[in-house]
């Protein structure tokens, strides 16, 4: 089946191509890392984690998207998801290992990651990380691998493998559950330490996911004759739609709860991210245009997917799905990471500026993920127009 | 029917493995520690005494009244420990510096204090907490709680993940952002004059102030203290024994802690 990868236009090895050549450079920036060390990226000793681990968080909730998907087509029999439904596994799949990729770049130590295993250590929110993520990682694979390998024979997928697919909806949540609690469990942490950063990171996962599987299918419909179908098309905005609703509404919890309490630990983070956070003389502001441009962004992409499904205009909902995945991207993949860590348990301000070798190994795991994504992809296509023409 | 009692006594077994197991999973999630016990969470409240706890009391007017004699604490630990210097903010790496009180005590008010305090020299150094975030964290048990209260490091487990840094309350830990043991552009090495008898760190693993445990162990007392042994800044000795001179110190003054309202239950305490 995989040969099927190996087959395809001009287009689609200059596109091939076009992400090795990335992924070289990248290659290069992380050899440079590793001489040298993390010193060469932008993170400090009050910033300790930067565009890695903010990357590696957002990715995280790229890859539980896919539940929207599995859950109403194998637990509610939902079956306009049929052709959807192996794009989302196969996301999953690369987006975890982007994931993986994104933590073992910033290690300290990274041959020493094992250790991790060597010594487990169940107190550990990472510790719980690692099962989860690699775990699910494993559900995906078998179980996407295993449906598509039967659709191509010809015959239903066997029985063995429902169980696992069960499995892997509970196990979508956890993952985003567990790396929620890498940072809501940490005292003296206020932007982090709050109860609803698990729904939170959830409700921005089910619309950020779908919104990319979206994006994806309407380039699919426009340069090949995969067609997700038009009913799909249409819950899926429902589902993205809602799911972004949510996710500002849980930040609106937010932003009560530091404002009207007038803690000064709960409201420095949110001055930080959207205002401008004043300190001694200074003002530090370097996140506020983003951050801002996140909450338009996404309120615009809410508004207009749904206008987008009304007039029945795929070009519309492109745009609006990119709205709301680059305003997900923005605040948890830029926001939520580094906003953390300001002000510093000592009450001093620095701010994060990633390096340009950090920005080249971050660009390249990113295209080793849509390097996984689009062999993936090319094969489950390949089968599914082979066995359905 | 048979059936149906089959599956009813399959689900009243899971659940009664579940309700025992659970509380002693969570409770090991919680103690970071293995060996957490019953009787360790109902003693949480009043940590039971068993064996020692090592703490130390800083007196803040004494390092006002002896200009410069905080500096030498630092410059004491940090030669002994062969910490470098990397003359940049950005790479900085401190087991024991010192900062003003309203970085030390943030949370504290800072309305209307005394004039003198703002230029008061604060040592500030790991808390070595009774409930150490840090350990909870790590996810190899490269930072860990000895017996004795101190929370130590081991540099040849430790992966780099900076989880510890991110859950440190009083940002006690420093990473290695690059090679500790090279040298700057002008070929002068990072370690002024490397101390033998204490280990260097490798590039990308995590240190913080040991307490001098390598110098408890041939019985000496840490090097910030010996520094300050004339002027009594600084006390340090087993908290648990109710005769010590830091016991007699905590009974006789008034101590505080840092941020105690999230429960890391610090071992060191500030006369102000």
């Amino acid at each position: 089946m995989i040969e099927k990868a190996l087959k395809g236009s001009t287009g689609y090895w200059v596109w091939m191509l076009f992400l090795l050549s990335i992924m070289g450079v990248g290659g290069l920036c992380y050899a440079q890392q590793f001489n040298y060390g993390l010193g060469i990226t932008g993170m400090s000793r009050d910033v300790t984690w930067g565009v890695y681990i903010s990357q590696f968080t957002f990715l995280v909730g790229v890859a539980a998207g896919g539940l929207m998907l599995v859950l109403p087509y194998y637990l509610h029999n939902y079956k306009a998801f049929g052709r959807i439904v192996i794009l989302g596994e196969f996301m999953a799949i690369a987006a975890i290992v982007m994931c993986l990729m994104f933590i073992i770049a910033d290690l300290g130590q990274p041959m020493r990651a094992l250790n991790v295993m060597l010594y487990p250590t169940p107190n550990s929110m990472l510790f719980w990380d690692m099962i989860v993520l690699n775990g699910y990682l494993f559900l995906n694979v078998l179980c996407g691998w295993v449906v598509l390998q039967s659709e191509y024979k010809g015959i239903k997928y066997p029985k063995w493998v429902k169980p696992f697919i069960y499995l892997s909806i509970p196990w979508a949540i956890s993952i985003h559950t567990v790396t929620a609690f890498l940072y809501c469990g940490l005292p003296g942490r206020h932007f982090w330490l709050t109860a609803i950063l698990a729904p939170r990171f959830l409700a921005s996962a089910f619309a950020a996911g779908p919104a990319l599987l979206m994006i994806i299918a309407m380039i699919l419909k426009r340069n090949t004759k995969f067609d997700v179908g038009r009913e799909a098309q249409d819950k899926l905005v429902t589902i993205i739609g809602y799911a972004a609703m949510l996710n500002f509404f849980f930040l609106g919890c937010e932003f009560f709860v530091a404002y009207y309490s007038q803690i000064p630990g709960h409201m420095h983070t949110l001055d930080y991210l959207y205002w401008g956070l004043g300190h001694g003389d200074e003002v530090f502001n370097n996140l506020v245009p983003f951050m801002r441009a996140s909450v338009i962004m996404g309120l615009a992409g809410i508004g207009l997917i749904f206008v987008s499904r009304a007039k029945q205009c795929d070009g519309l909902l492109i745009l609006s799905c990119a709205l709301i995945f680059l305003s997900f991207w923005i605040d948890k993949g830029l926001g939520l990471v580094l906003g953390g860590f300001v002000p510093s348990p000592l009450d001093y301000v620095t701010e994060y500026y990633p390096s340009i070798q950090e920005l080249g190994i971050t660009a390249a795991i990113w295209a080793t993920g849509f390097f996984i994504l689009s062999i993936l992809y090319k094969v489950a296509i390949s089968v599914k127009l082979e066995k359905e023409i | 029917m048979d059936s149906k009692r089959r599956d009813f006594l399959k689900i009243a077994g899971l659940t009664a493995i579940a309700g025992i197991a659970a509380p002693s999973a969570f409770n090991t999630l919680l103690k970071g520690e293995a060996n957490a016990s019953a009787q360790a969470v109902a003693d949480k409240a009043c940590p039971a005494v068993t064996g020692k706890r090592y703490g130390m009391v800083i007196d803040v007017k004494k390092f006002t009244e002896n200009p410069g004699l905080a500096d030498q604490c630092v410059s004491a630990c940090h030669t002994i420990h062969n910490v470098p210097d990397f003359g940049n903010k950005k790479d900085e790496i401190k087991w024991i510096w010192v900062e003003s009180y309203s970085h030390v005590f943030p949370e504290n008010t800072q309305y209307k204090r005394p004039d003198v305090l703002k230029d008061m020299p604060i040592l500030t150094l790991c808390n070595h907490c009774d409930n150490p975030p840090c350990v909870r964290a790590c996810p190899t048990k490269a930072t860990y709680k000895k017996k004795d209260g101190i929370v130590g490091m081991d540099y040849h487990r430790c992966i780099g993940c900076r989880f510890c840094m991110a859950a440190c309350p009083y940002g006690a830990r420093s990473f290695n952002w690059r090679d500790p043991r090279g040298k700057d552009a002008n070929g002068q090495p990072f370690i002024k004059a490397e101390n033998s008898k204490y280990p260097t760190r490798m590039r990308g693993v995590v240190e913080k102030c040991n307490f001098c445990t390598e110098r408890l162990a041939i019985g000496q007392i840490p090097a910030c203290v010996e520094v300050a042994t004339q002027t009594k800044a600084l006390v340090f000795g087993d908290m648990n024994d109710p005769d010590s001179e830091i016991s007699q110190v905590l009974k006789t003054s008034f101590t505080i802690q840092r941020n105690p309202a999230i429960g890391t239950r610090p071992s060191l305490f500030y006369i102000i």
